[in-house]
């Protein structure tokens, strides 16, 4: 049997990987492009400022837009700067060793937890033994329990790629530890840091089972931190699972993936800006 | 007077025994070159003496090791303070992704310094003790990166004299630059020397003669012969130093 020549591998090999690459960015265009063209033509001004009327089928998504701001608000105010000293942590501060490898082995278990396990978990331990009830409070606590892993993964991640050159010329210069991370470590990650926050923010806004469970799906304005909400995501969930309103639940779903992608943009130049001149 | 003594010196990476009873005065305001082949322990000696080894997990030193009469060696020892007073210059110029000013601004600010308190002036002394300050005084924003491998070393050095320490450590500063690069930096060593107590390794060993007053040539981990550099190159009283100057092994 005569061999394939190189060549005409390498032919198989380009047409391949060029059309898992066009498979997978078609795959995202259709999904987008189908909710959007689907709910573009619900929203309106009215849609995005009015309360959410008969379960729903009137009215706008006002309270699960607030609702999702503040949930997210809280998930994130807790997961990046917990995860992030926790990366710091086990980066900057610590040697490899039993203790470092059981703490790693603990995070990478649970970034594979399934999300309705911290849904069950935030809603016996916040819901129920804290007595936050269903509400904001509880709902973001158990979505930062849910994002942690991944912030912490890329934070680490993050901070491992920094040249080790860096942290020796700092400390020769005899910075303290925690001079070195401030000032030769963390502007350099800081890219790197952000993206695990990135992705956090678009898990928590996109997350339905721990907020059912834990912050509930009431339709009212929330007012404080103690109040039940729902999330877009969950509106959406309910409204096509429902059957409540196909028109409704498509303009949720498409303001839902518009609010990732601006998050997305707008995170990205930020950070592009932040970065200016510190690249190295 | 001595800037640095070592009194059997001993040190450990895990089992491996990298330095065997070293013995050594380093004089002060003079260069003092280490040489010997690869792996001989040279720059395991010289970064003893800023506890540079501390970063590298399982290391241990033994022995006794003063800088200007200050035991330097055990648990007690402000890191910090010891590495302001014993500057380093690393292999490859290795500046900050930071502007020019930022770079050589690093140590001081980390010591206290700030802008208004002398911080620029300490900028502007520091570039113009290594001949920089000239080409670069209107280029104080511009980015490290982009100055030239012999202009990066410079800064390197400079940003390393802003703590204003007594003693540097230069681990093979020249090996990435060029030779024309390499005699200018050379010449810089020279006049930094009425000002600070220089420790060079290197594995150039005509760098060593042309630049050092002192010179130790070691070798697996020992330090078998220190004294003038002139008496080492003509009349070396070991064999082995012979062996290595005259090209034998090396």
């Amino acid at each position: 049997m005569s061999r394939i020549s190189p060549k005409i591998t390498e032919k198989i090999a380009k047409l391949f990987l060029w059309s898992a690459a066009i498979f997978t960015i078609g795959a995202l265009i259709f999904v987008i492009s189908f909710v959007l063209a689907g709910g573009l033509k619900h929203i309106s001004w009215a849609f995005l400022t009015q309360p959410i009327l008969d379960m729903g089928r009137e009215g706008g998504i006002l309270p699960a837009i607030v609702g999702t701001i503040f949930m997210v608000f809280v998930a994130i105010g807790i997961a990046a700067p917990l995860g992030v000293a926790s990366a710091i942590y086990l980066a900057e501060y610590t040697r490899e060793g039993k203790v470092t490898q059981a703490i790693r082995f603990g995070i990478n278990c649970l970034a594979g937890v399934p999300s309705i396990i911290f849904g069950l978990f935030g809603f016996i331990l916040f819901v129920v033994m804290l007595g936050f009830g269903w509400s904001i409070l509880s709902g973001g606590l158990s979505l930062s329990a849910m994002i942690l892993p991944t912030v912490i993964r890329t934070a680490e991640e993050a901070l491992r790629a920094v040249p080790a050159s860096y942290r020796d010329v700092a400390a020769s210069l005899g910075a303290t530890r925690w001079q070195v991370v401030t000032r030769s470590v963390l502007p350099y990650a800081l890219p790197g840091i952000l993206t695990g926050v990135i992705l956090g923010i678009g898990r928590s806004i996109e997350e339905t089972a721990v907020v059912i469970f834990t912050a509930g799906s009431a339709v009212q304005m929330p007012t404080s931190l103690f109040d039940s909400s729902r999330t877009m995501a969950v509106h959406f969930y309910i409204l096509a699972r429902e059957g409540i309103s196909n028109d409704m639940a498509y303009a949720t779903a498409a303001v839902l993936i518009i609010t990732i992608l601006v998050i997305n943009v707008s995170a990205y130049t930020m950070m592009h800006r932040l970065t200016k001149g510190r690249r190295a | 007077m001595s800037a640095i003594t070592c009194k059997e010196l001993n040190f450990y990476y895990g089992n491996f025994h990298a330095l065997k009873g070293v013995n050594l005065n380093v004089s002060e305001k003079r260069i003092t070159a280490l040489i010997g082949p690869s792996g001989c322990g040279k720059s395991t000696l010289l970064r003893v003496f800023n506890r540079m080894n501390d970063l590298i997990i399982g290391s241990r030193a033994a022995g006794d090791v003063k800088i200007f009469g200050e035991q330097i060696l055990g648990d007690g020892v402000e890191l910090t303070g010891l590495r302001k007073r014993v500057g380093m210059v690393f292999q490859r110029p290795n500046p900050f992704p930071l502007s020019v000013f930022e770079n050589v601004a690093y140590g001081p600010r980390i010591h206290g310094l700030k802008r208004g308190g002398g911080l620029e002036r300490t900028v502007r002394e520091c570039l113009e003790s290594v001949g920089l300050w000239n080409d670069l005084k209107d280029h104080l924003k511009e980015n490290a990166l982009s100055l030239s491998g012999e202009q990066q070393q410079r800064l390197c050095i400079a940003r390393t004299v802003a703590t204003r320490p007594d003693i540097l450590l230069m681990d093979e500063p020249c090996s990435a630059l060029d030779p024309q690069a390499t005699a200018r930096i050379e010449e810089l060593m020279q006049d930094l020397k009425s000002n600070y107590t220089i420790l060079i390794v290197t594995h150039n060993m005509q760098q060593a003669a042309r630049v050092s007053d002192d010179c130790g040539f070691m070798l697996m981990g020992e330090l078998v012969e220190f004294g003038d550099t002139n008496r080492i190159f003509t009349a070396p009283a070991d064999k082995r130093t012979e062996d290595y100057i005259t090209g034998r092994y090396g």
